[in-house]
Order: structure tokens, then C-alpha cells, then sequence
């Protein structure tokens, strides 16, 4: 009996959760100016028009190196950080992580107006580079934590040695502690590529003519319902799915060993 | 102090240095920056430095902002509380009664929506719900209502997109929490008479109360600061705090009440998350 209840009240939420993307998904095969029922179909000619449509092909790209560029510094930075606090007892290392952390606890709108405030009275146009840097702000912690829990003693260790037989700070980190923290920093640099490419307010406030995937979504969301949405949608959730499921089996599969 | 643990020091400074310079220069700085803001004044165009409360007292003094704060706050507790109370179950069902190796693949089916992009999902639940959606298709198709219902831009809309998501994030921590307990506990309640029921109540949901803790106050974070959701969703009847801050930054380029609204979210975030410090384990999330 109460597993039967238990099993109902399974199949009921998973209805819930993906009850979205499923109509997401079956829509965007609609062969009609609109994406709800009756079902016609199925077409790919909103794929195609998605795939032929330059202004959101342009996002995209410019989603992608802002993601990986700004992962890619969050990485680096975090990781600098992240070394420097877990191998020396430096004053005030407690405040100093207070800091790296705090970005975390602040809602991306207000991250975003921050900058907006700073940017404009610098004279910095909003752009994709304005973006980044947001986009830096909110991975930086993420990697810095990730990595800081990361780095144990045996890694401590095995530094100490590489040091005494006359490897320099440089060698040591590149040849002693990224290599043993491969695991870790991928996770924490596809997280930040995750968050990055579907953070919206941030790049919405801080962009004007090139614009990143999200924020040209919106704009195609003011015209009204649209199979096109619905491909472009499906879409992103196919890539991420993917990235998802190569992860899956390869740098997760490690994190949890 | 040696020198070589001066020099040893000075080395590990110099790499904490470019992070922490980032985080000051484009957190830290602009943050002081918006606080300098919301107590300044607009005068027409420009924005007049000084020391005045004005855009604090016109959000307290004016109904029309001040019920945006009431609007978040309900809306975020309708949210919390809701996808606590839905995620739980689930979470519990996963971690204690999926056969052990199916476990990490019905955790992951029941966040994969979680990989769809953030606007993409709100619009995805706009079909749903809309006027010609499919639940008011189905329901009429099924001749339980005559007319369609009105769920599209109302609360009740933003409740049910927020929800969605935040049983999702909820579901992860709650199991991750779930799974840690020994089964010994459960084990030694019921050996010493406890029913299935007390064992819950008296031994596993205390010691699953933080993490239930820690992922309500996440979803107060992020569901109070969100802007898509409502906007989507909610309609333009009843306005959100970050509504609002948009609203000020676009139409009127207000800048100063636009930085005094978000330190007032800030203000009640922090006040949330004093509310619950105790069992806040936010390292562990």
C-alpha cells in the first residue's frame, strides 16, 4: 500500500517536472503559426528557421565566448586564490574569503545594476565584455569554493616535494597541483560555462547590440507565441543535455572517486 | 618571523591578489557605489549627491512600491513553502525506496529540466497555462470547464513556474541529506519500539532539518531576486520587487530608487538569513 502511494506520488511530480519541456519539445515540430494544441505536424521548418536566422545564430556564438571566456578567468582566478589560502596561514585569510564569497550571497539583479552604475559613470558602453565581467563575479566564487574544498593534504604534500627538489612556485603548480586537480576544475569550469550561458539579467542590462542568447530569446518572446521559440528551446536544452551526459561519464564519474 | 616566511607570504598575496582585486573592483566598489546612489536625488535628468532618505520614504510612503515587497514576500513564501513540502517526498522516495542503483538516474530525470534555459522554461509554462494552452485544451476537451481558465499572467502562474524549478533544486539537496544518514539511526529508533512515523518525525527529519533549511532559504534567495519568472508569467497586474527596480531603470532611468530597492531586497535577504544562521550549512550545499 504505501508503496503503491509512493510510486503514484513518483510518476505525478515527474509528470509536473517535465510536462514543460515536453510541450516545449512536441511543439516545436508544429506545423502552424502557433505552438499549442491540437498538435499538426511534424515539421522541421522552425528548426530551419532557427538555424537559418542570423540574429539568433550571432547570439549563440557571442553566448559561447562569453561563457567560456568568462569561465575561463573565474577558473584561473579562483584557482590562484584558492591555492594561495589553502597552503598559507596568511592574516586575514578569513575576510579575505568573506570576499571571494560574498558575490554568491547577492541576487544577480543587483550584481547587475552594480556594474551598470559603475560602467556608465567610467564611461564603459555595455557590451559583451561588460557582460563577462559580470559573468566573472558570479563564477569567481563558485571555482574558488569548489577548488578550496578540493585541495587536501596529500596534494599538500606532494607540492612540499616537488619545492624541495628545486621546482619553482610556477612548476609547482603547473606540474604538481592543476594536474591533480583536473577533476574539480573541470567540474567547476563547466558549471560556470552552465551559469554563464543562461544567466539573463546580467547580460540583458548590460548589453545593447550584441547581444547573448538569453536576451535575444527574450526579445523574440515580446512578438508573441512561436514554434520558432520552441526550436531554439529545444534545442539548448539539446546541447545541454549532451554536455550533461559526457560529463556525466567521464569528469563526474572521477569527482565522486 | 623568518624572512623565508616573509618572502613565502608576500608569494601567496601576490596570488590571492587578482581575485580579490576583481571581486573589490567590480562587486565590492559597486556595491558603495549603488549604496552612494540610493541616497541621492534625481533632479530632472541628473542625479544630486547628498545624504537624503527621499527614495526610502517614497518606498515606504508610496502604496504602489511598497506592495511590491509585499507581493515578493508572499509569492516567495507561497514558493518556499510549497516545493519544500513537494520536494521532500520525493526526495525521501528516491533516496529510500528506488532500488540503490537506479537511484542517480531518477535524480537526474527529476532535475533534467533543470538544463533548459532559464527563459526558455518560464515560456514553456506559458504554453502550458495560456488561454489556448494545452491544460485548458485538455480540460475542455474533457467538457470539465466550459470556458478556459485565467492562469496565465496571475499569481498563480509565477507560484507554479517558480515551484517547478525549486522542486527541482530542492529535490538535490534534500537527497543529498537523506543519503548521508546512516540507516542505523532508522534502525535503532525502530528497535526501541518507534513506529515508522515517530522514527520520521523523532529521528530523520531532525536530522535533515539543515539541509531542508539551507535549500528553503536558497529558494528564498533566488526566488525573491527574480525577475524573468514574474515577468513572464505574472502578468503585469501585480508587480515584484525586481520588477519594480526594472521598471525605474527603464521607463524613468531612475537610478537612485532603483539602487534604494535593491538594497531594501538586500536588507530583507540578509534579515532571512539571520533568521536562520543556526542551521544554515551553506558551505555544504
Amino acid at each position: 500500500m504505501g508503496r503503491v502511494v509512493s510510486w503514484i506520488y513518483l510518476f505525478v511530480l515527474y509528470g509536473f517536472i517535465f510536462l514543460p519541456v515536453a510541450v516545449l519539445v512536441l511543439f516545436s515540430f508544429q506545423d502552424g503559426r502557433l505552438p499549442v494544441p491540437p498538435f499538426k505536424g511534424p515539421t522541421l521548418k522552425w528548426y530551419e528557421a532557427v538555424l537559418g536566422n542570423g540574429d539568433l545564430m550571432a547570439a549563440l556564438g557571442n553566448s559561447f565566448l562569453v561563457a567560456l571566456l568568462s569561465s575561463g578567468m573565474a577558473l584561473f582566478l579562483g584557482f590562484l586564490a584558492a591555492h594561495a589560502l589553502s597552503r598559507h596561514r596568511l592574516p586575514g585569510s578569513v575576510l579575505m574569503r568573506g570576499i571571494l564569497i560574498a558575490p554568491m550571497t547577492v541576487s544577480y539583479l543587483i550584481i547587475a545594476l552594480g556594474l551598470l552604475t559603475v560602467f556608465n559613470r567610467i564611461g564603459l558602453p555595455p557590451s559583451l565584455l561588460a557582460t563577462g565581467i559580470g559573468h566573472v563575479i558570479i563564477n569567481l566564487p563558485l571555482c574558488f569554493s569548489i577548488l578550496y574544498a578540493a585541495m587536501g593534504d596529500h596534494q599538500k604534500n606532494a607540492e612540499r616535494a616537488a619545492r624541495d627538489l628545486g621546482a619553482s612556485e610556477a612548476k609547482v603548480l603547473w606540474l604538481v597541483s592543476a594536474p591533480m586537480l583536473v577533476a574539480p576544475m573541470l567540474a567547476a569550469f563547466f558549471l560556470s560555462v552552465t551559469f554563464s550561458w543562461d544567466e539573463f539579467i546580467i547580460a540583458f542590462l548590460l548589453t545593447r547590440f550584441d547581444v547573448t542568447l538569453p536576451v535575444e530569446i527574450w526579445s523574440m518572446l515580446r512578438s508573441g507565441l512561436s514554434p520558432k521559440t520552441n526550436a531554439i528551446g529545444s534545442l539548448v536544452f539539446l546541447a545541454s543535455i549532451s554536455i550533461l551526459i559526457v560529463l556525466e561519464f567521464t569528469v563526474f564519474r572521477k569527482v565522486r572517486k | 618571523m623568518t624572512s623565508i616566511q616573509t618572502t613565502e607570504r608576500r608569494k601567496a598575496f601576490a596570488f590571492v591578489a587578482p581575485a580579490l582585486v576583481w571581486v573589490l573592483a567590480f562587486f565590492v566598489v559597486p556595491f558603495a557605489v549603488m549604496a552612494a546612489v540610493s541616497v541621492s536625488r534625481m533632479e530632472g535628468r541628473d542625479i544630486v549627491h547628498g545624504f537624503f532618505l527621499d527614495n526610502y520614504i517614497r518606498f515606504f510612503a508610496d502604496p504602489s512600491l511598497f506592495k511590491g515587497l509585499l507581493i515578493s514576500l508572499e509569492i516567495t513564501g507561497m514558493v518556499t513553502v510549497i516545493s519544500v513540502l513537494l520536494a521532500y517526498p520525493l526526495a525521501w522516495i528516491i533516496a529510500m525506496q528506488v532500488p540503490a542503483r537506479w537511484q542517480r538516474l531518477a535524480l537526474m530525470l527529476a532535475v533534467l529540466p533543470f538544463w533548459t534555459s532559464y527563459v526558455v522554461r518560464s515560456y514553456a509554462w506559458l504554453l502550458v497555462l495560456g488561454q489556448n494552452g494545452v491544460i485548458n485544451k485538455a480540460l475542455m476537451g474533457m467538457g470539465l470547464i466550459a470556458a478556459p481558465l485565467e492562469i496565465a499572467s496571475t499569481r498563480t502562474a509565477s507560484v507554479i513556474g517558480f515551484v517547478h524549478f525549486f522542486v527541482m533544486l530542492l529535490t538535490l539537496t534534500i537527497y543529498s541529506n537523506l543519503i548521508q544518514l546512516s540507516p542505523n539511526y532508522a534502525r535503532a529508533a525502530a528497535d526501541l519500539g518507534a513506529s515508522a512515523f515517530s522514527t520520521f518525525r523523532h529521528v530523520i527529519l531532525p536530522l535533515t532539518l539543515p539541509g531542508v533549511v539551507t535549500g528553503a532559504f536558497l529558494t528564498f534567495v533566488l526566488c525573491i531576486g527574480d525577475y524573468i519568472t514574474p515577468q513572464i508569467l505574472g502578468g503585469n497586474n501585480e508587480l515584484t520587487l525586481p520588477q519594480l527596480i526594472m521598471l525605474q531603470l527603464g521607463r524613468r532611468g531612475d537610478f537612485p530608487m532603483a539602487s534604494a530597492m535593491s538594497i531594501i531586497l538586500m536588507a530583507v535577504v540578509t534579515l532571512a538569513y539571520f533568521a536562520c544562521a543556526r542551521w544554515l550549512k551553506l558551505d555544504r550545499v
